[in-house]
């Protein structure tokens, strides 16, 4: 059962997974995390569709494009999530990429019969906002941060 | 998550049952392409059991749906929960795809 709005205004919780470059892993970290989420009372749009594809999408590019399936590197996955907010920070070992680069509209009908370019936009169309920065320290790489408000 | 095909009729019906994401995207993919060079020309993928779909499950679908499309033959899609139908609003494949509330009447539309 879900906890009331009362009594989760006090509730955080935090996590930490760390995956490697290997998407079989997705759909388990994507559970891990809408837990909390189903927990705090998300309302239902958000946990079947905004939380599961906007991560799946930040961790499928951390794995197939800045790791590119290399096996010596890891993704770093850490979600804060409160009656507020779900912060989602996913850390790749890739090389720096510019998150605004080759933004294509994905709904365009010159693209709508592409195969891909659809994962930024759904990012961006499911999530309140997604960033980009560099990790701090080691190991060296980026962060996508994507930042739900509790619907 | 897994993948079901049956024959209703002439039309092989594909039951995707969980998740159609990157980690099995391929799965569905060869599946049908199987059951298109055996000379099957009628798609009906059902989503009736389906929780999500990630940008690389659309994007075989729109591979499918391609191919399917240069046999001559035709993919249809049926199921889609609200937010599933939200999902191909978003990204206006329900203007590409032909989507049937149910599967009765996506079998009808043959």
């Amino acid at each position: 059962m879900a906890a009331s709005p009362t009594n989760d205004a006090g509730l955080r919780v935090s996590l930490e997974v760390e995956i490697p470059s290997d998407v079989a892993y997705i759909e388990r970290v994507v559970e891990l995390i809408r837990h909390p989420c189903a927990e705090l009372a998300y309302n239902a749009h958000q946990l079947a569709l905004n939380v599961p594809v906007a991560l799946s999408e930040a961790i499928s590019n951390a794995i197939l494009r800045a790791n590119n399936e290399d096996p010596g590197k890891r993704v770093f996955v850490r979600a804060d999530v409160d009656a507020l907010r779900l912060v989602v920070d996913v850390q790749d070992e890739g090389e720096p990429f510019d998150i605004d680069d080759n933004i294509r509209d994905a709904t365009d009908p010159d693209n709508i019969e592409r195969e891909d370019g659809r994962g930024l936009f759904l990012m961006r169309a499911l999530m309140d906002r997604v960033e980009r920065f560099d990790a701090n320290g080691a190991p060296a790489g980026n962060v996508v941060r994507l930042i739900l408000t509790r619907a | 998550m897994s993948f079901t095909i049956k024959k209703e009729g002439e039309i092989v019906v594909v039951d995707v049952e969980g998740q159609l994401i990157v980690g099995n995207r391929q799965e569905l993919k060869q599946k049908v392409l199987d059951e298109l060079e055996r000379g099957e020309k009628k798609f009906l993928i059902d989503f009736a059991q389906t929780g999500y779909i990630d940008s690389s499950g659309l994007g075989v679908l729109v591979s499918l749906s391609k191919k399917i499309r240069e046999q001559g033959g035709e993919l249809r899609l049926a199921n889609l929960n609200d937010d599933l139908k939200t999902l191909f609003e978003l990204t206006k494949l329900d203007t590409l795809f032909q989507i049937s509330d149910t599967r009765d009447r996506a079998l009808a539309s043959f």
